[in-house]
């Protein structure tokens, strides 16, 4: 048995209770280390910076244009971090649907990990909206836009944030040792499932929508009426390449949570993955090269952004697909981490281009991201993974179940 | 883990609301196509180019009084002007180009629009309703003319643009621009009306205009019509826009969100059930 199992046993009495979750929420762990050092006065000024931006409005702290209205926080934060965030309903179909046991001890982390990169993107937005309290609106139902996509996309967003936390949630029984409440919410979590693929695969698909009605402003060589599919289909190997990424850190950061037959049998869930990220680029790039035929693209290959196009589709989907093929065909584990990098940064840089580097490519007035955004962005992420670890050093994610939950199962 | 007949019925359910939620949308889009909007015509042979319009709006809004150079440059609807007149060089020498929201018929910032605070009204006019925005700034991006702007540094900022002086149109007057234009270079009325109006100008005196009508089918129409003397490309104008509706662009995925919420539960629900027993009859052999 695990030493860091909560000890306490949760009788009926409430106070019990209550200390329980105080000394749950004392820091565990070193405070002085290296990325706390780091992140903390990061987050102080971050904070200070969207003070700022509540206090003096959006401009004040960001370099955002009349002709580039979604910037950093929205181009990468969300457009990019969603697709960051598909491992989870990649994992939870292939756990849950598929029966794929193997994959099954990084199911929790990666589920855990989308639902907190959902919930601090859903921060970014707020701190994006110039006037937040009104998204009330689209919630209570006072006037829906029920035509536009960002209404669809953020309905389905906001569903599977729900479904991702029903999906965590036996975790979290398990943490308060609460047996009954566990066993109706793994009842429930199938149902959770099947929606969350389903939000999921049309959330993913309907960021790329988003972009449908800027076609004149979007570069020709990233605008095609196929974006929702490609949007779709990178969120898959996007998602897995952030799951070999996470999945690396967090045996090393984490190992005190793991046994020691994981990490052998984590190289072999490694080698599955890098065989879904290779097939699931070559499906990218087979479309993206129909695309381009197909919109006769080529006379803007011989342009400064056509060379940028190249870089992206050479460098960023085609050599990790290979990466990704060697690795798993030749059993190198090192190299489906450099690969995973390499794509997350692809990715990246897709998601950037269409949103904010080729979009407006001609306006006279470029938008560059200010510092502030930068920070802000930085803050995000930082907060988040202090939650995550605050959370993974608590509740059984990594760890086994305690030994009565496997039974309802 | 199980699936019960509960969970399945909250499935039909979810899909049931979002197939209806559907068909509203495109109930909404043809009702559209069958009003009859009002517009305004603008005759750019008639235009001085005086800015006078500029002032006027700048009135009836309530924003600053513009402070327009001598020999000014190129200049862009912003933050605080929601029409600007430029003088440009042309083939025919210098011609004056008023800008401002083109108020599509089928306008792409109402289709983006979540909280419909970006509203095509019966009138013709496109107008933003402050209550409702929650400042997301997606009708910026859809919008293909890139009217909308944004009060970045407010805090509680506004969308500012064009809206063909809304408030003056349902007092039964006419916009300000139109009311105080000393060259009568601006013709308020029923768009089909004011479409026959152009046609009649070029037809009796066609050495004076090009031979096109930009807006009456740009973006799928607008409620704003122009006559040019010269090709509109030499005024700037983006002559290679689509022809058919920005919303239409969206059409299609937003037609196929319904079938997949119904139909791709019921396929996972599928395989799920065919792995399922697989595993049983596994574990039965071992």
């Amino acid at each position: 048995m695990n030493t860091k199992t909560p000890t306490i046993v949760i009788d009926k009495r409430e106070n019990n209770f209550w200390r329980f979750i105080f000394n749950e929420l004392k820091p565990k762990g070193k405070i002085f280390s290296p990325f706390n050092i780091i992140s903390f006065p990061i987050i102080l000024v971050g904070l200070v910076i969207i003070f700022l931006r509540f206090k003096n409005g959006i401009g004040s702290v960001t370099n955002l244009t009349q002709d580039v209205p979604w910037g950093l926080w929205i181009g990468f934060d969300v457009v990019t971090g969603v697709a960051f965030a598909g491992g989870a309903y990649v994992l939870v179909f292939m756990v849950n649907i598929l029966n794929l046991k193997k994959y099954k001890p990084i199911l929790r982390i990666t589920v855990l990990n989308g639902f907190l990169a959902y919930l601090f993107y859903s921060a970014a937005l707020l701190l994006d909206l110039g006037r937040p309290l009104n998204i009330i609106n689209v919630i209570i139902g006072n006037d829906y836009g029920v035509s536009s996509v960002l209404f669809l996309v953020g309905w389905h967003f906001l569903l599977y944030m729900l479904a991702l936390l029903l999906e965590f949630s036996p975790a979290i029984a398990e943490w308060l040792n609460a047996k009954k409440m566990h066993r109706i919410l793994t009842g429930l979590s199938m149902g959770a499932v099947i929606f969350g693929i389903t939000l999921s695969v049309l959330h993913q698909s309907g960021i790329g929508a988003l972009f449908l009605m800027a076609k004149d402003k979007i570069h020709p060589l990233w605008y095609n009426s196929y974006m929702p599919l490609l949007f779709v289909v990178s969120s898959i190997f996007a998602g897995i390449a952030m799951v070999v990424l996470e999945g690396s850190i967090s045996h090393k950061v984490f190992s005190d949570q793991l046994d020691k037959s994981s990490h052998h049998k984590h190289n072999d869930i490694l080698i599955g993955l890098a065989k879904i990220c290779a097939t699931g680029m070559f499906a990218y790039l087979a479309l993206t090269v129909l695309v381009f035929v197909h919109q006769k693209n080529w006379n803007y290959i011989n342009s400064p952004y056509g060379l940028w196009y190249l870089f992206e589709i050479i460098g960023f989907v085609i050599l990790p697909m290979f990466l990704f093929y060697y690795s798993y065909r030749h059993h190198r584990i090192g190299f489906i981490k450099v690969a995973s990098v390499i794509t997350l940064l692809g990715i990246m840089l897709n998601r950037m281009n269409i949103s904010i580097i080729c979009y407006r490519w001609d306006a006279a007035e470029r938008y560059i991201p200010s510092w502030q955004e930068f920070v802000v962005t930085l803050t995000i992420i930082f907060i988040e993974i202090w939650v995550l670890r605050w959370i993974v050093r608590r509740m059984p994610v990594l760890r086994k179940s305690p030994d009565w939950a496997n039974n309802d199962h | 883990m199980s699936i019960n007949r509960r969970t399945f019925f909250k499935a039909m359910g979810a899909t049931a609301v979002a197939l209806s939620v559907g068909r509203t949308a495109s109930a909404e889009s043809l009702q559209n196509q069958e009003t009859e909007f009002n517009g305004m015509l603008y005759d750019i042979t008639k235009c001085k180019g005086c800015h006078g319009c500029e002032y006027d709006c700048a009135e009836a809004h309530g924003f600053p009084e513009p402070d327009i150079p001598k020999n000014p440059p190129f200049r862009r609807t912003d933050e605080t002007r929601c029409t600007v007149v430029n003088i440009i060089e042309t083939s025919k020498g210098k011609t004056p180009v008023k800008m401002q929201c083109m108020h599509c018929n089928q306008p792409a910032c109402d289709a983006a629009c979540l909280t419909q605070a970006m509203h095509k009204t019966e009138e013709g006019p496109v107008i933003w309703r402050e209550d409702k925005c929650m400042g997301c700034r997606y009708c910026m991006i859809s919008c293909p003319f890139d009217v909308p702007k944004f009060e970045y540094n407010s805090t509680n900022p506004r969308i500012i643009k064009c809206d063909m002086c809304y408030n003056l149109l349902l007092e039964g007057e006419i916009p300000a621009c139109a009311y105080y234009c000393p060259n009568e270079a601006l013709m308020y009325g029923k768009r089909s009306d004011l479409i026959r109006e152009a046609r009649k100008r070029i037809h009796d005196d066609p050495e004076s205009y090009v031979d096109y009508i930009y807006g009456e089918h740009e973006a799928g129409g607008t409620s704003w019509l122009y006559l040019s003397p010269v090709p509109f490309e030499e005024l700037g104008f983006n002559t290679k826009i689509q022809k058919t509706s920005y919303p239409g662009l969206t059409k299609g995925f937003i037609s196929s969100i319904a079938p997949v919420d119904i139909l791709l539960p019921a396929v996972l629900l599928g395989i799920y059930e065919a792995t399922k027993s697989n595993k049983k009859s596994e574990e039965e052999e071992l």
